[in-house]
């Protein structure tokens, strides 16, 4: 038994899990560190207010799973969390992780923390996995070429939702965002979406509404009064897809439709890169061991920094070595792939640092109703690219400087 | 599936059976398919052709082996923890190994004994005495556990452990881990060539198969797939079955919906059987279309012929060896993972 794979420095507990070993001298080890986002939101569904340690158990089981293989490969894996709050500047904890060494950092943060501490982060030669934020401009005007995004954008996960629609043969849609700012991004990505794939946003309303608490005594019969309101008098539509990043109405559409139409996006039909749900492709096997470690169910973003974690120590094992520039080089070249319990394997697209990836479309968490890329949605290369901005498309240029 | 198999040929079923097989062998004896889905074990009388009997199992039976003389089956049931132990001929079950979440399990040969078990769920592969039930060893693996071959012989075990792409090899004698050789990601299944020289890894996300030196445990080669007309991502190699002349390998591609026919000492694939085809070109055939789906195959005793388990269209293709044809198609149950002809 060696080593505690989980150290929170700052405001946190400590937690520790012993890395299952046979060897006696002491292995090789790779830290990897985790600007960690504590925090949560109130949800329109109570059961899926986000836990606090919200992506972190994710890349706790995916050192779990790097250590089992690297028990017989003499590698070892330990995982350098600091937890940062709402508040902090996460380029203090960023510089914590630096000063130890540290040169491979996952972060669940917001976008522009994101852009934050790659900027930090690039002249220390650290790449920086986002797990959490979907902004495409991350990966577009704003893109890093010290940074691998785990997390799917907004252009993927609206392409991946708009093929299935397609598909459905539901073109027609209401769509309603909010007044947020990432309400506005998702809502343009709904539209371009709706473009590619030849669907017809016949309704584009804004909810104005302002996030409240959750249910209050009698709360329910107003819903009930609001809602069908906001969605009359609309064109003949197939589904009413909706754009509520910040949880304030999105739930509430279902059911509460002027018209009888599914509801799809925020709420309803979710696309998502995870769902505790997802039992193809050996899933089964993630969800148990995730529940047996965090005694709760796997997140999307327990997923994305899983996947960030297994990259890594994937590319250690076919690299054979614990060289953070070497374990670079392997995983943004043509031969790196990653099984990740989504049928096709995941691999990083060079021209901005995306993480190629199948999207599960979730009914509301309770089943997978399927997964995207659809069937006849065809790519030159793979059709995993059907989904995002594909290289022809990219605002972003890498230089070699960049890629350092 | 009465309509799709009609339709291969646009014969009858009984017609279809009668006319492929006039100058060859009888094709004779039982075989068992495990269904994933529905709990059962689908029992195929082969000079039928069909599913004589159905049998109630526990929960999620995947893997199975069967003993040399065809008397007992030995069935992973995954969500049940545990593998019965069934009599083929009443079909009681005659013992219980309470493991965790079994996914496949080999008996070494000759004797029938041990029995090798991949816990998936537990990195580990469990060693049991299958006449006292008794766990003799266990031996820590990657990231979920999966195929498994004992080398002819005895000497050597070989387990895959999907998530950490690695093969693994283990000596019979002292169980401990001799090699760890990686090769392409998810890799599904093992086997070994009869005179023991090789084995061959199926990586069903790589979409290779990895040919082993089992004395060695250096990679000799990598075999790709391709499919004119079909993505690559769709071929994902998992059962490998070699003739006992270690002249042929069939190899099941799962989603491609193709037997991959490779020569064994060349290293090439010779053709493809299809076995979900509902126009059947026998002059352009380079891979086997089968059902839907299919993960792993067995041969008949004569090696004439092989049936493959395909997972998604709940039947079992039937192949003629020799003439590389699909010559009939049996449902079976839902979700059929494996199947395996009794040796006797």
């Amino acid at each position: 038994m060696l080593g505690a794979i989980a150290t929170a420095v700052g405001t946190g507990l400590t937690r520790s899990v012993s890395a299952q070993t046979t060897q006696a001298s002491p292995t090789p080890t790779l830290t990897i560190g985790y600007v960690h986002w504590v925090h949560s939101v109130e949800t329109i569904s109570y059961i899926f207010t986000p836990p606090l340690d919200n992506g972190r158990s994710g890349a706790e089981v995916g050192i779990t799973d790097n250590n089992t293989t690297g028990r017989f490969l003499n590698q070892n894996f330990l995982l350098s969390v600091v937890e940062t709050h709402t508040n902090e500047d996460p380029v203090v904890a960023l510089n914590t992780l630096i000063a130890k060494g540290i040169r491979l950092v996952i972060t669940d943060r917001p976008a522009a923390d994101v852009l934050k501490l790659a900027d930090v982060a690039a002249p220390h030669g650290v790449t920086i996995f986002n797990a959490g934020a979907a902004e495409d401009a991350l990966r577009e005007e704003n893109c890093r070429a010290n940074v691998i995004h785990t997390a799917p954008s907004y252009y993927m996960l609206t392409d991946a939702l708009a093929q299935y629609l397609i598909w459905k043969r539901w073109p027609r849609w209401f769509l309603a965002y909010g007044t947020q700012p990432n309400d506005l991004l998702l809502a343009a990505a709904y539209r371009r979406s709706a473009k590619i794939f030849g669907a017809h946003i016949v309704a584009d309303r804004q909810y104005k509404g302002k996030a409240g608490s959750r249910e209050t005594d009698s709360g329910l019969i107003e819903l009930q009064e609001q809602l069908p309101v906001f969605t009359q008098n609309a064109p003949n539509y197939d589904v009413l897809v909706c754009a509520d990043e910040n949880s304030v109405f999105g739930g509430y559409m279902p059911y509460r439709t002027w018209d009888a139409r599914p509801v799809a996006g925020s709420a309803g039909l979710i696309p998502t890169s995870w769902d505790p749900n997802s039992l193809e492709f050996g899933g089964r096997q993630m969800q148990d061991r995730f529940v047996a470690y965090a005694h709760r169910f796997m997140t999307a973003l327990d997923m994305n920094a899983w996947v960030a974690v297994r990259m890594i120590g994937t590319a250690a094992s076919y690299a054979q070595s614990l060289e953070p520039d070497k374990i670079m080089a392997y995983m943004r070249g043509p031969n790196f792939q990653l099984g990740a319990y989504r049928g096709l394997s995941l691999s990083v697209r060079d021209w901005n640092g995306q993480v190629r990836q199948a999207i599960l479309l979730s009914d509301s968490g309770r089943t997978v109703v399927s997964m995207s890329p659809q069937p006849g949605f065809l790519h030159q290369f793979t059709v995993l690219d059907t989904l995002g901005t594909d290289k022809p498309e990219t605002k972003c240029k890498l230089t070699t400087a960049q890629k350092g | 599936m009465i309509t799709r198999r009609t339709a291969i040929l646009g014969l009858p079923p009984a017609l279809l059976a009668a006319a492929a097989t006039p100058a060859e062998a009888a094709l004779t004896g039982r075989a068992y398919a495990t269904n994933e889905k529905d709990n059962t074990i689908s029992v195929i009388d082969l000079a039928q052709m069909k599913t004589v009997k159905t049998v109630q199992t526990g929960q999620r039976p995947r893997g199975f082996d069967l003993t040399s003389d065809g008397k007992r089956l030995l069935v992973c049931l995954g969500d049940s923890n545990r593998i019965d132990i069934l009599d083929t001929t009443s079909w009681k079950v005659l013992g219980s190994i309470n493991t965790p979440d079994p996914e496949y399990a080999a008996l070494r040969q000759p004797g029938n004994n041990p029995l090798y078990v991949s816990n998936e769920n537990n990195a580990l592969v469990t060693v049991w005495n299958i006449d006292t039930q008794k766990m003799l060893v266990q031996m820590p693996t990657g990231v979920e556990p999966e195929g498994m071959a004992v080398s002819p012989g005895g000497q050597v075990i070989v387990n895959t452990t999907e998530t950490t792409s690695m093969a693994q090899f283990f000596s019979y004698g002292t169980g401990k881990n001799v090699a760890n050789v990686l090769v392409p990601p998810r890799p599904r299944w093992a086997a070994f060539t009869h005179d023991g020289s090789e084995v061959w890894v199926s990586s069903e996300l790589g979409g290779t198969v990895t040919v082993i030196d089992a004395k060695t445990f250096k990679v000799l080669d990598t075999i790709h797939f391709v499919v004119e007309g079909l993505r690559s991502t769709f071929i994902q190699p998992v059962g490998i079955n070699i003739t006992r002349d270690d002249k042929r390998a069939f190899v099941c591609l799962g989603p491609a919906n193709r037997v991959a026919v490779v020569d064994v000492p060349e290293r090439k694939v010779l053709s493809y059987v299809s076995t979900g085809s509902k126009v059947f070109d026998a002059t352009v055939q380079k891979y086997l279309l089968v059902g839907q789906r299919p993960w792993h195959a067995g041969f008949t005793p004569d090696e004439n012929y092989l049936l493959t388990a395909n997972g998604l269209s709940n039947d079992v293709s039937v192949i003629d060896v020799t003439r590389l044809r699909v010559i009939n198609t049996i449902p079976v149950g839902q979700q059929p993972w494996m199947v395996l002809v009794s040796p006797a």
